[in-house]
């Protein structure tokens, strides 16, 4: 179930590019599935488009209740404003919203594959996954050491961390698509979740579908309203009944399978 | 007061249904459906101070995909539904027409003449007197006598006046006035402006079409957020307003106008 409610800040901390914020969210949590986001509004009368945000990690309990983590990259006005919000402040929260990763009936072995911040949302999938018994590799990449996620009980618990970076800053230098096949190799997966820009999930789609892997992407585009409401996010995907659409980022996705999306007309 | 969900903004219905009582509402008007699909790029949406930018190119999956996909839940779930329509030539409105008037539950019909441009979308023109009421005349000769029409006619008061005047004479169950305003996005794509920004100017296109027509069912849209804002329009003439761009920002709007309805009632 969807829910809107006014979330409080519990937290908000820096750590490298990005802000941590943690939100006071009990109806999300009840209901979040991995690749589930949620979508906030500024309450500025001004701004009106809702800003849609990945969740980094999901608290049933804590010392602040029921909490989610959003990680926010303070570029434009509504991610500077959430940004800055102290402790105490509120926010009006939608979620969860979209479709989730389908996680695999069996524990095969999964690669999760994440570029800046979009990497949030393979955290509380790895920690699904290692639930039930999947080995999880993750190959993690960013323009700079400073835009590599932070998540350090995930890693723990992963077979296997890779990390590229475009300036070489941490990790080995590199991109996803370089990355990928020495990872798609080592780690055996059958199945890769990435969330990343949409350029790398191409390559991620198609270098999957020639190591025989299922790919499954979280796509981001520009979302208006978030809610499935507007129709602006629209993506060209070929549907179960193998004709092609224009379907919404944030209703019907977003979560897709690689080889389901028209990349060359995205 | 009565409200409506306007053209365009309320998803499907389904993603609106969390938030609101679809079924207690003037009517959920769909997004402009034409008789094939038009697919065109992204929908591009960019914020301006209390409003949207939008490029409108008519996005719509063709009227045989929404009455197969869409339609059903509305009719399952007894949402008065208007289904917003155009078209290339006056065969094909009648066309469309046509078909979604077969579709068990429908309400009505939203003849949408408040097209910017129509030439530039491949549409029949309807900003004329002339244009719009041969439009109406092949919609009122394809729809059933059981549903209803609503016909849509923009904002441009210099042209209001004798555009509802024609429409009027051909025949109406209401006007839709108001809307979105021609606008450009920060690229020069052509595009329309809408949201609480406009709503001055919606009360004036309201105003306009009262002066001409003193007795005529008009219903006002363009930049309603609160009780007030339709309290505006109804003072301005109109019996009942849509609701658009408020729903994107916050999908509870037509609940929280409702209450504040029944709280000043
Ligand atoms: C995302 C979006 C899509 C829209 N699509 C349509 C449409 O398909 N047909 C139409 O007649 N108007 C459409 N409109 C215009 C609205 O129905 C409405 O007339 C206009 O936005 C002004 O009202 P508002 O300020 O409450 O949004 C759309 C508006 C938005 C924001």
């Amino acid at each position: 179930m969807t829910l809107q409610a006014t979330a409080d800040v519990r937290a908000s901390e820096r750590i490298g590019a990005f802000q941590h914020v943690t939100l006071a969210a009990p109806g999300v949590v009840e209901t979040f599935r991995p690749g589930n986001f949620v979508s906030i509004a500024l309450h500025d009368g001004s701004h009106l488009s809702r800003r849609s945000f990945w969740v980094h990690r999901v608290r049933s309990s804590s010392s602040s209740g029921a909490t989610i983590d959003i990680v926010v990259r303070p570029t434009g006005v509504g991610s500077s404003w959430l940004a800055g919000l102290g402790v105490g402040a509120s926010v009006d929260l939608i979620g969860p919203l979209g479709r989730p990763f389908a996680q695999p009936k069996q524990a095969v072995p999964c690669l999760l594959v994440g570029e800046g911040y979009a990497a949030a949302s393979l955290f509380p999938l790895a920690e699904r996954l290692v639930e039930r018994g999947c080995p999880v590799s993750l190959l993690l990449a960013a323009d700079t050491a400073a835009e590599v996620i932070d998540g350090l009980d995930v890693r723990r618990s992963a077979e296997a961390v890779t990390i590229v970076t475009a300036d070489g800053s941490m990790g080995a230098q590199g991109t996803i698509a370089q990355a990928l096949p020495g990872a798609l190799q080592r780690s055996g997966a059958s199945v890769v979740y990435a969330a990343a820009p949409a350029a790398s999930l191409h390559a991620v789609a198609g270098i999957s579908e020639q190591h025989g892997a299922w790919s499954q992407v979280a796509l981001e585009v520009p979302q208006p309203c978030g809610t499935g409401l507007c129709h602006g996010c629209i993506v060209p995907a070929v549907g179960e009944d193998a004709i092609a659409h224009r379907v919404r980022a944030c209703a019907e996705g977003p979560v897709f399978r690689g080889d389901r999306i028209q990349w060359g007309l995205l | 007061m009565t409200l409506y969900v306007a053209s365009g903004c309320g998803g499907t219905g389904r993603e609106l249904a969390p938030y609101a009582d679809l079924g207690a509402l003037g009517g959920f008007v769909t997004r402009t459906l034409t008789l094939d699909p038009r697919r065109g790029s992204r929908l591009r949406i960019s914020e301006s101070p209390g409003g949207l930018v939008r490029a409108h190119l008519l996005q719509n999956p063709g009227v045989d995909r929404f009455l197969t996909h869409e339609m059903p839940w509305l009719a399952q779930q007894g949402v008065p539904t208007w289904a917003s329509v155009t078209g290339a030539s006056l065969d094909d409105i009648a066309a469309v027409v046509r078909r979604v008037a077969t579709a068990p539950g429908l309400t009505g019909i939203e003849l949408n003449l408040a097209v910017d441009d129509p030439a530039a979308l491949r549409l029949h023109d309807g900003s004329t007197p002339k244009g719009a009421a041969a439009a109406v005349r092949v919609v009122l000769d394809a729809l059933p006598d059981n549903l209803g029409l609503h016909v849509k006619l923009g904002a441009d008061v210099r042209r209001l006046p004798a555009l509802a005047r024609a429409v009027a004479e051909v025949g109406a169950d209401a006007l839709v006035v108001g809307g979105a305003l021609p606008a450009s996005l920060p690229n020069g794509t052509p595009a329309e402006l809408s949201g609480p920004a406009i709503l001055p100017t919606a009360l004036r296109a309201v105003r306009a079409v009262r002066d001409e027509l003193p007795e005529f069912p008009l219903i006002g849209v363009g930049g309603v957020t609160s009780a007030a804002d339709a309290r505006a329009f109804e003072a301005a003439g109109a019996f009942a307003v849509q609701v658009g761009t408020a729903l994107l920002h916050d999908p509870s709007t037509l609940a929280r106008i409702t209450a504040e309805l029944e709280e000043q009632s």
